[in-house]
């Protein structure tokens, strides 16, 4: 008994020793005391404290830049080219940037460490973007894995963005995440509707996010959200549409879609809408109203893998076996697609085949 | 009974006839993960070696003068884990913050090598043979060198092989296990030189 208790003792002594140690250590050598932050050439000066990643501290001042990944450099959209200051480039940053980035100093803002004053360069419009305080007022099951979740926002009141575009969404700490995370989902709802957007959230199985969103989210909440993001938006022009959604790949496409309606764009359009079966369609009566509001557009709903009680007899499959089945010449046509990469790999591929462009092929991955 | 091996026959022995990987199979996970390419298989076994010395001179320290003391060599197992756990993540962040170069080289690499039973296996096997300090060291140097020149050939010949018709399902860690297996038999050529523990 003596020896165990003695033994636990001495083994708790070795370890609080170590872990003192360990956070003497943090505070002393990960301390590099006030840096200054110089952005576009003296546009913004910001003074901040050293030792935090580059997209936490610009996040920390307000100046949001876009990232899906939450910071764990697996995403690659945080780049931003850094003139003086970043230390040498790291192996986890060279898979996700090419040789003209490598060149002009572009860096993945999450791997890059604020140790010294820096030197940076990013796009104006991450200076629109901006946090908003929201209130859940809606929280609707779309299908058994979909949620909607309708916020208001409270300050600032009003968001300005393209349809199309993804907001980031900030889920605190809580059981299932040590850490506080962001997850980037696309607007659902119409641009003219200022003062509240509509997420579109699919569970994901063990996804941090996702899972804090379907289980501990609830009706009046306040939530915290920035943005908006990201190159996904309806191009002008005359060219017919292609519409390829997946899932929750439908949200930025029905954006796009009541922006066609609110401003009178009369183009032939033709979504495809792909999912498992008849109970994973959802947002059908809107498409329906829709429908009735755009002249030339059409709506093929396609299931992969319908059940014997959907007494289904529209088109089966892949959402883009249905496309080649219907798109034999597609070199006038522009495409807009969204959902998971395995899909929009296969449909890059295919429309490319039927004689698209690549300039005119718009897609935004869901990872 | 202390050891009777001189300290630069253990050091060559953990080398050649008593390499850690190849005669014990120790440290095979990152072993076969980062043995794709040359460079970081080349900083691996280097953060592998740096490691593997330091931590067996402070397990010398922390086993004879705290565990054998108390009685409490039966914990020896958790105990070497947290000081090699500890040892680690002090390194990396003094690596980070004073050579920032060094860290592209090496630094990034030390998370993955905290829980390498490599590591940890050196440690032990000093216990089990009764090493002195200076035995230690040398077992230690010698055996973190033994992982870094066979790390070092397996991404060689990985390298090479690449271009190599594998069969389809031998592909990736298939046909590097009978790599590492070849490699192991080869080495086994040396055995006989020396007889350790």
């Amino acid at each position: 008994m003596g020896t165990l208790v003695l033994g636990l003792l001495t083994l708790s002594g070795l370890c609080a020793l170590l872990a003192l140690l360990l956070e003497a250590a943090h505070a002393v050598f990960t301390d590099y005391g006030p840096c200054r932050i110089s952005i576009n050439d003296g546009a913004k000066e910001l003074s901040v404290k050293g030792g935090g990643r580059l997209l936490g501290t610009l996040m920390d001042q307000g100046i949001f830049i876009p990232s899906a990944c939450g910071g764990r450099g697996s995403c690659g959209l945080c780049k931003v080219r850094v003139l003086e200051g970043g230390g040498p480039l790291l192996p986890t940053e060279t898979p996700y940037l090419n040789a003209e980035e490598t060149a002009n100093g572009t860096r993945l803002s999450c791997q890059v460490r604020v140790r010294t004053n820096i030197v940076i360069h990013i796009p104006e419009a991450f200076f629109l973007i901006k946090e908003f305080r929201t209130r859940v007022v809606g929280l609707r099951p779309l299908t058994p894995s979909i949620k909607e979740v309708h916020l208001k926002l409270l300050d600032p009141s009003e968001i300005v963005f393209k349809p199309g575009q993804f907001i980031q969404f900030y889920v605190p700490e809580y059981a299932g995440s040590p850490e506080p995370v962001y997850r980037a989902y696309s607007i659902a709802s119409p641009a003219r509707l200022k003062s509240e957007i509509k997420l579109v959230i699919t569970r994901v199985e063990r996804g941090v996010a996702t899972t804090y969103i379907h289980t501990l989210l609830k009706e009046g909440q306040e939530v915290r959200i920035n943005g908006p993001y990201g190159d996904f938006y309806l191009r002008p022009s005359d060219r017919e549409m292609i519409m390829i959604g997946t899932g929750s790949g439908l949200a930025p496409l029905m954006s796009i879609l009541y922006q066609m309606a609110d401003e009178g764009i009369d183009r032939p359009c033709t979504l495809y809408f792909g999912v498992k079966s008849r109970a994973d369609l959802f947002y059908q009566e809107e498409i329906r109203e829709l429908a009735q509001k755009l002249p030339r557009f059409r709506y093929v709903p396609v299931l992969s893998q319908p059940l014997p009680d959907d007494q289904w007899d529209g088109e089966t499959g892949f959402v883009t076996d249905a496309v080649a089945r219907d798109v034999k010449d597609g070199s006038q046509m522009e495409a807009y697609l969204c959902g998971n990469p395995l899909m929009i790999d296969a449909a890059v591929k295919l429309l490319t085949q039927r004689g698209l462009t690549e300039d005119r092929i718009f897609f935004d991955k869901f990872n | 009974m202390e050891s009777s091996l001189n300290a630069p026959v253990i050091f060559f022995a953990s080398i050649f006839t008593n390499n850690i990987l190849l005669a014990n199979f120790l440290g095979m996970c990152s072993f076969l993960a980062i043995s794709r390419e040359l460079p970081s298989a080349v900083g691996l076994g280097t953060a592998v070696t740096f490691v593997m010395t330091c931590t067996t001179a402070l397990n010398y320290l922390v086993y004879h003068y705290l565990l054998v003391p108390f009685d409490l060599v039966h914990f020896r197992f958790i105990a070497f884990i947290i000081v090699i756990a500890a040892f680690v993540q002090l390194v990396e962040m003094l690596i980070d913050r004073y050579s920032p170069r060094f860290y592209v080289v090496l630094g990034v690499f030390l998370p993955l090598i905290t829980v390498n039973c490599a590591i940890l296996g050196v440690c032990l096997f000093m216990v089990i043979r009764k090493y002195n300090f200076i035995q230690s060291v040398a077992y230690g140097f010698g055996g973190g060198l033994g992982w870094l020149l066979a790390i070092t050939a397996l991404a060689g010949i990985r390298e090479k092989i690449k271009k190599a018709p594998i069969p389809k399902a031998l592909e990736g860690p298939g046909i590097s296990l009978i790599v590492a297996g070849l490699m192991a038999l080869s080495f086994m050529a040396f055995s006989g030189m020396i007889h350790v523990g």
